[in-house]
């Protein structure tokens, strides 16, 4: 597994210490590693660009998607777990933090985390 | 002397399996066969609401085109249903984790009250699902008054 992420924190204890008793939802992810970087898409419906955080702190990077539920209406009958989106990643050192790019569409957040150029495998022409 | 390593499992088993633990503690049981690998299906989350004047249904489908939903509505049933195709979107990439469901879902409510089928509307935003459904005169709640003799 050589991830974004190489390890992956996953800290549920430190988790609930932020947050109360609530907790937060693990959003699902796909991650591609192209020769460019890495592509991280996680679903998180419910979130648009105004309830989404990206957070980078040294090498780790969190993804927080907050959401709202309907509020004037009386629930009958849920299956959706009605919890805001955390999840936290360890970046591969190779990855150029300043230029990584979030977007957010139909719930879906797609990060670009591109390699720092000297990284990047090059061809060296052989004479 | 021979030294055997232990057969441990890889390290993207074991994270698997903690996902699938805290998925277990965090979420009631149902939605975790749900979300799991274990029965490997896409079943997106469905929640039913009810106002004064409608039943609303909300349905978590992130990803989605609207063209690519579904929604069919008969016998006092309604049945949200549509496919999410596995793109191959970035040429040449080597997929490090997948935890995507794609594929066809079918997902079926069977309202409790009466609607009025002829005036059920449905908005899908940031990748959630909402299809309203008035319900009809017979099944609103209804003010009786007391004439006084």
């Amino acid at each position: 597994m050589n991830a974004v992420t190489q390890n992956e924190t996953q800290r549920p204890a430190a988790r609930e210490e932020q947050n109360g008793s609530r907790g937060y939802l693990y959003p699902q992810v796909n991650i591609a590693e192209t020769k460019d970087g890495y592509i991280l898409e996680a679903e998180m419906p419910g979130v648009n660009k105004e309830s989404l955080e990206v957070l980078l702190e040294d090498n780790e990077l969190t993804i927080v998607g907050h959401r709202k539920f309907e509020a004037n209406a009386e629930l009958l009958y849920r299956e959706s777990v009605p919890r805001d989106f955390r999840r936290s990643f360890v970046l591969d050192p190779a990855i150029d933090t300043a230029k990584i790019n979030a977007r957010v569409e139909n719930g879906v957040l797609t990060l670009t985390l591109p390699k720092a150029e000297q990284v990047k495998p090059r061809k060296v022409l052989v004479e | 002397m021979k030294f055997q390593r232990p057969n441990w499992p890889a390290a993207n088993q074991i994270t698997n399996l903690r996902d699938e633990i805290n998925r277990l503690f965090e979420a009631p049981f149902a939605e975790w066969t749900r979300g799991s690998d274990v029965l490997n299906a896409w079943s997106p989350a469905l929640d039913l609401y009810e106002d004064k004047d409608n039943l609303i249904v909300r349905a978590e489908l992130p990803g989605l085109k609207k063209e690519e939903i579904d929604i069919s509505f008969h016998d006092g049933t309604l049945v949200v249903s549509g496919e999410r195709k596995h793109e191959k979107k970035y040429e040449g990439s080597e997929t490090a984790r997948e935890e995507r469901f794609y594929g066809k879902f079918q997902r079926s409510v069977e309202l409790p009250k009466a609607v009025n089928p002829n005036a059920v509307k449905a908005s899908y935003k940031d990748g959630v699902l909402t299809v309203t459904l008035p319900k009809t005169d017979e099944a609103k709640p209804r003010q009786i008054t007391v004439n006084a003799n």
